[in-house]
């Protein structure tokens, strides 16, 4: 399943401008590019996070965000899934609270499927501070999804994690992308995990998109 | 010595009640002038800091003048049948004004210390502005708001200046630091080495306290 994403806005930071102006349908979108080129910018506008100067942002049938019709919702009502390049897990938090932050109170048939899925099952009396990098990776995976979001915004989630690592990690990404079957917009500069798992590029570079396609 | 005693619980208590008094209206301010900016951040800043550098006994005038049965609050509260002026709650309220400058100083430093990264992404997860605050920003802040706490409560033991000015030397009202300027006045220099040594036992156990939970409120932080 994919839903329409509407990303046509400009943001300004400092001296760096970034535009995109693309309607895109696909289960994975990859924002491909170099350090610096705004990749960043684009998931932290999406997760409001950022406030662009002017434009439009929709995930399917829901605006996020419309400078026209003066339209802004917080992060908070955005119903966005954002794991961001440190994770940021809750260091005063486990594992268990950790991932059933956003969860609803009824979240734990959910629960059971996100753990499975993503082999958490026995790190949930675990503290953060005692986790490895690739269970910490699979943490902040369960906790975003875990909140229920209509889109999962990952932020170069195999950047921290060495080769071995990363080959580990890739399969559960794709296990989300096919059993939980949310869409995902997926930043990376390694083209081999682009071509992994994204059926839908997008390439950027010093704040411009300058190819996307299939 | 069963006077020393009993002020010295006395002025525990009406410390302890002092800086139950100061800890919303402080932690409020800490996390206002570290997270938020605003039109009149520095005059909020300078009012708060104030009772810091001004004389005691100037800032317990103020608070006379405020709160006096001719002033506008002490007016308001007398209307409801609350006199404040010499009486305990006048020793509250001057502990509490001297020893808020010292909490909303630690606390802010607490505050300013957890990483921003921590509430934006609790705010992805769906928390609202408040549920952020209760289950990220103050826990992560806890050490320093408890820091800010003990100082703030160590501040309102010692305090004597605006204390005098607000609630006298009653018995009823006689603190730790009004009790010894008394017993010297007096001559009863045993009742006042007495105090002393209470005073400065207290006062070193909170401050060591303090230190401890400042140095070890960076346990999170580099995480």
């Amino acid at each position: 399943m994919s839903i329409p994403i509407t990303l046509d806005f400009s943001l300004r930071q400092g001296e760096f401008l970034l535009e995109i102006h693309e309607r895109i349908e696909a289960r994975v979108v990859a924002l491909f590019g170099p350090s610096g080129a705004g990749k960043t910018s684009v998931l932290e506008s999406i997760a409001g996070l950022r406030t662009p100067e002017q434009g439009v942002i929709q995930i399917g049938t829901r605006t996020l965000f419309d400078t026209s019709s003066g339209v802004d919702l917080s992060a908070h009502e955005r119903r966005v899934g954002y794991v961001p390049q440190d994770l940021a897990l809750f260091p005063h938090m486990n594992v268990r609270r950790n991932i059933l932050y956003g969860a609803d109170a009824g979240g734990g048939q959910l629960l059971q499927q996100v753990g499975g899925l993503l082999e958490i099952d026995l790190l949930l009396d675990r503290e953060v501070t005692a986790l490895s990098g690739g269970e910490r990776q699979r943490v902040a995976l369960a906790r975003a999804l875990m909140a229920g979001p209509a889109l999962l915004l990952l932020d170069e989630p195999l950047a921290a994690l060495d080769l071995g690592l990363r080959e580990r990690i890739l399969p559960y990404l794709e296990r989300v992308r096919d059993e939980l079957g949310i869409s995902m917009l997926y930043v990376s500069h390694a083209e081999a995990e682009v071509r992994a798992i994204a059926d839908w590029v997008v390439v950027l570079d010093a704040g411009r998109v300058v190819r996307s396609g299939s | 010595m069963p006077e020393v005693l009993s002020i010295a619980l006395r002025t525990v208590a009406m410390a302890a009640l002092a800086t139950l008094v100061m800890l919303p209206p402080g932690v409020a301010a800490a996390w206002l002038l570290a997270r938020r900016r605003f039109r009149g951040q520095v005059v909020l800043e300078t009012i708060i800091s104030l009772p810091l550098v001004l004389p005691p006994v100037a800032t317990g005038l103020i608070l006379l003048s405020l709160l006096g049965p001719r002033g506008p609050l002490g007016a308001l509260l007398g209307w409801f049948g609350v006199d404040v002026v010499f009486t305990w709650r006048a020793v509250v309220v001057a502990m509490a004004v001297m020893g808020l400058p010292l909490l909303v100083r630690t606390a802010r430093a607490g505050f300013e210390q957890v990483n921003r990264r921590y509430e934006l992404i609790a705010a992805t997860l769906g928390a609202g502005p408040w549920r952020v605050f209760f289950t990220v920003s103050l826990p992560l802040a806890g050490r320093g708001v408890l820091a800010g706490a003990v100082l703030g409560f160590s501040r309102a033991l010692g305090e004597f200046g605006a204390t005098i000015m607000l609630a006298g030397a009653l018995p009823s009202t006689r603190t730790i630091a009004v009790a010894i300027y008394t017993f010297t006045e007096t001559g009863q220099e045993a009742a006042a080495t007495a105090m002393l040594g209470v005073s400065a036992t207290i006062a070193f156990g909170a401050l060591l306290i303090s230190n401890h939970l400042a140095t070890a409120g960076h346990q999170w932080r580099s995480s």
